[in-house]
């Protein structure tokens, strides 16, 4: 390798805000990755795809420290978050951010409590000053009107929004998005994809979105990494992606409802099983 | 040899949540939360589970007593002892019945209430998501809420208690006729602080620890699904009053059997 190669290499390792090295997880007997290994560049929006039930959410588990892998590493800003003390760990935690799938919003509190409750469990700002950053996330996601309202008062997109500005609130370098797209009206869909590029754009996070949600996800990741059959079945930008050899790629990106994911759960013959008594 | 196993697994399970729910007490008993940020929590919890509790406990105390009056006073009216009405009420409320019937109230009132809420905190990823803000879970949630239930039943108890002596006084002195004076004067003879008053509030504290804990534990362990907080509703209210039923035996054997 020549000293230019061998720099360059250097150059994108220190690039990486994620790295998983090798990373083999079962849940019980199941086998949900195996020497998986992939790397979340910094800065940008990295998405990673794959079809129901193959483990996205709990990769972001993993790269959170919720759960451990069996074995493998997980590097978050070159320190392993497997090998981490619980107080190294929480540390970690306070540079990185998950806005969940069903927002998580504490629902006995307003949005705007929502919002001050990691700067008041975290920082020691006044309340004045709590109150201005308050107000400014709320600003970016659009919802100073609604900062006293509870949870319970808000539509999904807007608890997902609010729960976002929750997320930012500490200025984390990494958000984690799980299937942020899920059940969004085409407006709210739109906001969100809006708010996801220009949040990782101005406060110059890096962002990883988990989600089966193609064309939207596509429309703004640089960087895709699609998972099935237990590990990276192809990574690369959104154009790579859309022109991957792969059949199963292709399947997936695509929506083929037939391919290597078949149609049908594996079953006994269909004529056998319409013929015989007392069969399923 | 099926049987065998399942026996074996199911052992094993149960050992297992042992180990989790005493994980998850010496978790909360030992992150005490900061003066500043616990306090304001644990007041809030206070609220929720002692200070909302009061109605059904004054109200179920007020009945008891008067049914307790009314029953023991047909009996010793019979010897011509209906004198000792007072003591028979005093002593049968203050070592048992204060402290059992309050902790099944609270299982089902406020043990009920906690393991939905923890449950319904765990199903919707409010525990994880707090997790993720570098927040201990156990510390947030479940610590104010054990030390508010832990605090709050014997201060329920002794109302409970309080209270059913005033109803067996409206049955027996104010209805039935019993001798005001003697009422009060034979209780006030009859009951010792240490021995009666003291044991029932030891045991008061014992029952707080296994519903709290027990509520606590089934909401912060369910299957985060409705079904699952459904049976871990149900489960909390059923463990927790045959745990107290099962810890008022020992306790009373110990206390009183000498």
């Amino acid at each position: 390798m020549t000293i230019l190669a061998e720099l360059d290499v250097e150059s994108d390792l220190s690039q990486a805000i994620v790295e998983i090295k090798d990373v083999t997880f079962s849940r019980g007997e199941k086998t949900i990755y195996k020497n998986m290994s992939f790397s979340v560049p910094k800065g940008k929006i990295t998405a990673i795809m794959g079809p129901s039930g193959i483990g996205k959410t709990t990769m972001l588990r993993l790269i959170g420290g919720q759960l451990k892998p069996d074995s493998g590493d997980i590097l978050f800003e070159g320190a392993s978050i497997p090998s981490m003390t619980r107080s190294a760990l929480y540390d970690a935690r306070k540079n990185m951010s998950m806005l969940f799938q069903s927002g998580a919003l504490f629902t006995d509190m307003s949005v705007f409590d929502n919002v001050a409750f990691p700067l008041r469990e975290h920082t020691k700002l006044s309340e004045e000053l709590i109150r201005l950053v308050v107000l400014m996330k709320l600003q970016a996601v659009g919802l100073r009107g609604a900062s006293e309202l509870m949870p319970s008062e808000l539509s999904g997109g807007m608890a997902r929004r609010a729960a976002l500005a929750r997320a930012i609130a500490l200025d984390p370098e990494l958000i984690m998005y799980d299937e942020p797209f899920a059940g969004q009206d085409p407006i709210s869909m739109g906001v969100l994809v809006k708010l996801i590029k220009s949040l990782n754009e101005v406060l110059g996070l890096s962002s990883l979105i988990v989600t089966h949600d193609v064309t939207e996800v596509l429309s703004i990741a640089e960087h895709v990494v699609i998972i099935a059959e237990q590990g990276v079945i192809g990574s690369g930008t959104a154009e790579e992606m859309l022109a991957h050899s792969s059949p199963l790629v292709q399947q997936f990106l695509q929506g083929l409802s037939d391919g290597p994911v078949p149609f049908h759960q594996p079953a006994s013959p269909y004529e056998d099983a319409l013929l015989t008594q007392g069969a399923r | 040899m099926d049987f065998l196993q399942k026996l074996g697994h199911k052992t094993l399970s149960r050992f297992a949540a042992l180990g989790r729910s005493t994980r998850m007490l010496i978790g909360a008993l030992v992150n005490i939360p900061n003066p500043r940020k616990g306090t304001p929590l644990l007041i809030r919890q206070l609220y929720m589970i002692g200070h909302q509790s009061l109605l059904i406990i004054m109200v179920s105390g007020l009945f008891i007593g008067m049914v307790l009056a009314l029953q023991g006073y047909t009996v010793l009216v019979g010897y011509g002892a209906e004198d000792s009405l007072g003591p028979l009420v005093a002593l049968s409320l203050l070592r048992e019945l204060g402290p059992v019937v309050t902790a099944l109230l609270f299982a089902g009132r406020a043990g009920s209430a906690l393991t939905a809420e923890i449950g319904l905190m765990k199903a919707t990823e409010q525990l994880s998501s707090l997790e993720m803000m570098a927040i201990d879970p156990l510390k947030r949630v479940i610590a104010p809420r054990f030390w508010a239930g832990f605090i709050s039943m014997p201060i329920l108890a002794l109302i409970f208690s309080a209270v059913a002596i005033l109803g067996a006084h409206l049955v027996g002195v104010d209805w039935l006729g019993v001798d005001s004076g003697s009422f009060w004067s034979i209780m006030q003879a009859q009951v010792s602080f240490e021995k009666d008053i003291l044991n029932g509030i030891i045991k008061s504290f014992v029952f707080a620890l296994v519903v709290t804990w027990i509520a606590l534990y089934k909401g912060y362990d369910c299957i985060p699904t409705s079904e699952g907080i459904s049976k871990a509703t149900t489960e909390t209210v059923v463990h927790s009053s045959l745990a107290v039923l099962g810890f008022d035996f020992l306790l009373t054997a110990v206390m009183f059997s000498g």
